[in-house]
């Protein structure tokens, strides 16, 4: 990834910003530019997500993706947030046989990778049994 | 003064290593290193976490306590000797975690285990002339011992987060005074480049640690003119377990006055975040009125010594977030290789 994109998704990773529809009020995250409801009659404003959610689905990874090696095997979510979205996340400082489907859980903030050992750290969010 | 504490929050990590899985690889004889250290299991960092991130936790958690409007924190200061990156300020990752940004100043701290409370001084004297509203001070480490280094028993992970302000309904404690001692005392460092710090073994007990403890608290209690008899509690920065009962000892306070704030036995030495999570342990427990002494210690070497005041307050702010010894107590434990690994010392 590189560093601008990083950059400009901080608001997203860190916080959950996504965006609100001021006229169905939907909340979408990530956040987009047009309401994909009201098309031309949307009026899409930025909207800081609530950290709180629970578990909708999720797989144990046991082959790791490039930079996860040392965390598997590790827990994969579909976490559906307590304002509507759904996203995609690690379950962090879990056991993978303690995780089941309608935890409540909470979204924190965890180191996600790095560009390369002198490159960027990434930090973002995983989400956290309660 | 007149400033005090808006809110406060900690962050240790889930994982803990016990002596004994440590000792075991060392051929160390455990009880003999928790009976000298009075040290029974350490606090470690996961795979995806560092400074930065505890720094985020106890940042947050500080936040929620204090029910402010995070724009209103004019200054951050993160204190750590294991910041993410050797340029590239950790303040700025919290400040943005937090949505404090971008009306502020922020700004890294290092002074071995005293950066956290230097940064509370600054945040003091920055309220007191009307600078800012708030500002946030940080002690926050995932520090490392060499392996096979007696500091491998201790080296452990945590953070804590002060947010200081004007003196009023909002604040739960008021922050009395502050005496600091400072000399160049070289009981420990880690030179540019090098992962692991060394120190002078011994030499780190009577001429630094127990030299600026002493010295800081007996110089804010001459500047108060109080006794240890006026202090409810009291609060050392804690290296292990044994030196905070031996400089209580020394000063005339009791074992009483001690325990509720001593974290070493249970997490180790969370480095920045030491003193000052034990300050916060003992917040979670202390009435209104009650008196605390809280004296840091970074070597190199300084410490910081502060006199606290209770306020009514307390009892409503406290219980927003979860408590020292919720997280003290949140843990599991790992053995050496799962250790070898999140500490990434694999060769691969």
């Amino acid at each position: 990834m590189a560093v601008p994109r990083f950059w400009r998704e901080i608001p997203n990773r860190y916080n959950l910003v996504g965006a609100r529809c001021g006229n169905c009020n939907k909340v979408l995250f990530p956040p987009r530019y047009i309401c994909p409801y009201c098309r031309r009659m949307g009026k899409l404003e930025p909207y800081r997500l609530k950290r709180r959610g629970k578990v909708l689905s999720y797989t144990v990874v046991h082959i790791a993706a490039n930079g996860f090696e040392d965390q598997a095997p590790y827990l994969l979510a579909i976490i559906e947030l307590e304002d509507g979205p759904r996203l995609t996340a690690q379950i962090t400082d879990c056991n993978p046989d303690e995780i089941k489907i309608g935890d409540e859980v909470e979204m924190i903030f965890r180191r996600m990778g790095e560009e390369s050992q002198d490159g960027v750290i990434y930090y973002g969010f995983k989400a956290r049994r309660i | 003064m007149d400033v005090g504490i808006v809110g406060y929050g900690v962050y240790i990590p889930w994982y803990r290593i016990r002596v004994e899985e440590i000792a075991k690889v060392w051929g160390d004889d455990p009880e003999n290193i928790k009976r000298g250290l009075l040290v029974e299991e350490k606090s470690v960092p996961g795979p995806d976490e560092d400074t930065a991130t505890i720094a985020v936790e106890a940042a947050r958690n500080a936040v929620k306590q204090a029910g402010i409007d995070p724009q209103g924190i004019g200054a951050i200061y993160v204190g750590s000797e294991s910041h993410p990156y050797a340029v590239k300020p950790t303040a700025t990752i919290v400040a943005e975690a937090i949505e404090a940004t971008p009306d502020l100043t922020a700004a890294d701290y290092e002074f071995a285990c005293k950066a956290g409370t230097a940064g509370i001084q600054t945040c003091m004297g920055a309220v007191e002339a009307g600078m800012i509203k708030y500002g946030m001070a940080i002690g926050s480490d995932t520090a490392q011992g060499a392996p096979g280094d007696p500091l491998e028993y201790t080296a452990a992970a945590g953070g804590c987060a002060f947010i200081v302000g004007k003196n009023g309904s909002e604040t739960l404690a008021t922050i009395e005074d502050t005496y600091s001692y400072t000399t160049d005392t070289p009981d420990f460092w880690r030179r540019d480049m090098r992962p692991y710090p060394k120190h002078g073994g011994r030499f780190t007990g009577k001429p630094a640690y127990f030299k600026h403890v002493l010295s800081a608290a007996n110089g804010l209690l001459r500047k108060l003119q109080l006794t240890p008899q006026d202090f409810a509690y009291v609060v050392f920065h804690q290296p292990n377990g044994k030196f905070p009962m031996h400089a209580a000892e020394e000063l005339g306070f009791s074992k009483e006055q001690v325990v509720p704030g001593l974290l070493a036995p249970k997490i180790g030495n969370t480095y920045s975040g030491s003193a000052m999570m034990g300050l916060a342990a003992v917040l979670d427990q202390a009435k209104p009125g009650e008196r605390i002494l809280m004296v840091s210690y970074g070597s190199g070497a300084g410490s910081d010594a502060f006199s606290i005041v209770v306020r009514d307050t307390i009892e409503k702010k406290r219980n927003a977030t979860p408590k020292v010894l919720d997280y003290v107590n949140r843990k599991v434990n790992i053995d050496y290789a799962a250790y070898v690994k999140f500490r990434r010392l694999l060769v691969k």
